[in-house]
């Protein structure tokens, strides 16, 4: 199970980040070595993102939270995407919207997705984000978000750490 | 709630075995799961991290090479190793390296009207031009949809797109959902249904209506469904199929979030722009716009009909010195047939590159890579950087037609120009 309440430093992207920024279909020959493919995650967009998350985590700033703008994760069904965002060590992401596939990829690699207006969220503040109540506090500008509510069978996923988990635990969907 | 349905809650009833209105959570049967080879391998992973072994319907399982056909890379061939031996174990079906695209394939043989099919590619909405409510997924869901048969979905609100008139000349279907995309916007449609309709889709054949249906996720939605209708029904016949047929309407009373009324006798030849696919103008203001590279196929545009316009387009002529033209068939089905109707050799001789069937260079890994300030003009579906293996090209996105015209005159080119035909 994900950490309820934690806190992180946003790193902010665009809107319109697509499946292919996150994992570019060049490096599909890597898509079975995912810590090689993490490597080149959201290379092409975010020149030196790799590293940006693992200095925060070594000066102990708590997770990387993405922050993106709308439409995030636009494109292909790769869970890849996802996958290689978390393995950076991205502990959330928050996004004004986010695709159908890639949202629900997330959740099911038990990343919590939060939606709600991120345009005030600057580029490395520092932000509490507390998943049950759905509420994100800018610890730097001092302004709170709350964030749209999930459909239950997805936060219960969440709470499992994502659907294979779910899965194990319950053999079968319950809604 | 509402007196009738839309097609998503039709089907969505139908497969939970009870009543599915927009904004309900159902647990619905899935009739046809399938991977390829991007994605095969993750989602065996998740499948046997489930702790599972057996698929639940092994007969309406698939497994796809076609991404990386034949495969570039040797860790690409160990991923098509790995899911060569998982058909084996589970005897699911497969089909191999040079067969086609798994959505070309999906139409050709196995979608119908009223199913439900799962796919761990987001262009499974091909499949709704069959009124099957076929929607991508990532690995995780379809391991678990492989595994129990079922999968759960929130019943998508429905955005109606009301087709009316004829396509004038030079107007294909790419150029209707290039246009309906820039009205949409690439999130204007998340999580929603496009069901098309109106009194224009008498005319709107099946390989048009899959170019369509196709590109529904590009809008941000969930499914694009056409009906159950005659063509649907005819297409299912001309495959050997014909059983599998069940009418298939939206109810009168539907209810619609949206209503997008299109004139197709207003269309123009469109493109998307470079990098977004919701950055529409129609073809005639970007004339000009020299291209190195122009390609024919893809899930969206590789059909036997695409080829037939390409190849009427540039029989007897040549294309630019200046610019490679690849054609890749979305079928070895497709493939034949353009070899006996003459396509491939006008194409060959209009000095064309015919490439195995397959994605080829939709998405980067082969056969086409772009070079570094290139520009292609694509009848793919997307034109995100970096989607042709190099962040540093530009990708126009149009139909078949535009790009054969494009190819001859090396630029940007209106295809009415060169065709007084098509
Ligand atoms: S042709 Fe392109 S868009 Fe279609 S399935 Fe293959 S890679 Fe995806």
């Amino acid at each position: 199970m994900p950490d309820l309440v934690f806190k992180g430093k946003a790193i902010k992207l665009g809107d319109n980040i697509s499946t292919d920024d996150i994992i570019p279909g060049r490096f599909a020959h890597l898509r079975s070595n995912l810590p090689e493919l993490a490597k080149h995650v959201l290379e092409d967009a975010v020149p030196g993102f790799t590293s940006k998350v693992r200095d925060m985590s070594l000066r102990a700033e708590g997770k990387a939270i993405l922050v993106a703008g709308k439409n995030l994760g636009l494109g292909s069904s790769r869970e890849h995407a996802p996958v290689v965002i978390k393995m950076s060590g991205v502990g959330a992401i928050l996004a004004k919207s986010a695709a159908r596939i890639f949202f629900r990829n997330a959740i099911n690699q038990g990343l919590p997705v939060l939606l709600c207006d991120t345009d005030n969220i600057g580029d490395g503040d520092e932000l509490e984000i507390n998943l049950s109540g759905g509420k994100i506090a800018d610890l730097t500008s001092g302004i709170t978000l709350s964030c749209s509510k999930m459909p239950p069978i997805m936060s219960a996923i969440l709470e499992e750490g994502g659907l294979i988990p779910y899965i194990q635990k319950h053999r079968d969907f319950k809604i | 709630m509402s007196v009738g349905k839309t097609l998503a809650e039709k089907i969505l009833s139908l497969k939970s075995h009870g009543e599915a209105e927009a904004g309900d959570v159902v647990i619905a049967d899935v009739d046809l799961t399938f991977v390829q080879d991007t994605t095969g391998s993750l989602t065996i992973r998740q499948f046997k991290e489930g702790g599972f072994e057996a698929l639940a319907k092994p007969q309406q399982t698939i497994i796809f090479l076609d991404h990386a056909a034949p495969s570039p890379a040797r860790q690409l061939s160990n991923d098509h190793i790995l899911l060569r031996r998982f058909a084996e174990e589970t005897g699911c079906g497969i089909y191999e390296v040079g067969d086609g695209i798994c959505h070309q394939l999906v139409a050709e043989n196995f979608a119908n009207p009223g199913e439900v099919i799962v796919g761990a590619d987001s262009h499974t909405v091909t499949a709704g031009a069959l009124g099957a409510f076929a929607t991508g997924m990532g690995s995780s869901d379809v391991a678990v949809a492989l595994a129990l048969g079922k999968t759960w979905f929130r019943v998508p609100e429905s955005f109606l797109i009301d087709l009316n008139g004829v396509f004038p000349r030079g107007v294909y279907a790419k150029d209707l959902i290039l246009y309906l995309i820039g009205q949409i916007g690439a999130d204007g449609a998340t999580y929603k249904a496009l069901e098309f309709g109106g009194d224009a889709l008498a005319q709107i054949t099946m390989p048009q209506r899959l170019t369509i249906a196709n590109m529904a996720v590009e809008a941000g939605a969930k499914v694009g469904l056409f009906p159950g209708d005659k063509i649907a029904q005819d297409f299912l016949t001309e495959h050997g199929r014909g059983d599998n047929y069940q009418p298939l309407y939206p109810d009168a009373e539907a209810n619609y979030e949206q209503v997008i009324s299109v004139n197709l006798g207003e269309l123009e030849p469109m493109l998307s722009l470079p990098h977004a696919v919701d950055n529409v103008r129609p073809v005639a203001q970007l004339k000009g716009v020299k291209i190195q590279q122009a390609f024919i196929g893809t899930c969206t545009n590789g059909r036997l009909e695409d080829l037939a316009i390409a190849a009427e387009i540039l029989k007897g002529r040549k294309t630019h010195p200046g610019t490679r033209l690849l054609i890749a068939p979305s079928s070895r089905q497709v493939l034949i047939r353009a070899i006996e109707k003459g396509y491939v050799q006008s194409l060959i001789k209009a000095e064309a590159i015919i490439l195995p069937p397959g994605c080829s260079a939709c998405l980067g890994l082969h056969q086409g890579v772009l070079g570094d300030g290139e520009v292609c003009l694509s009848t793919a579906n997307r034109n995100f950087k970096g989607r042709m293996g190099n962040p540093e090209a530009m990708i126009y996105l149009a139909s078949p037609a535009t790009a054969a015209a494009s190819a001859i005159k090396g630029e940007i080119t209106d295809p009415r120009e060169i065709s007084t035909k098509y």
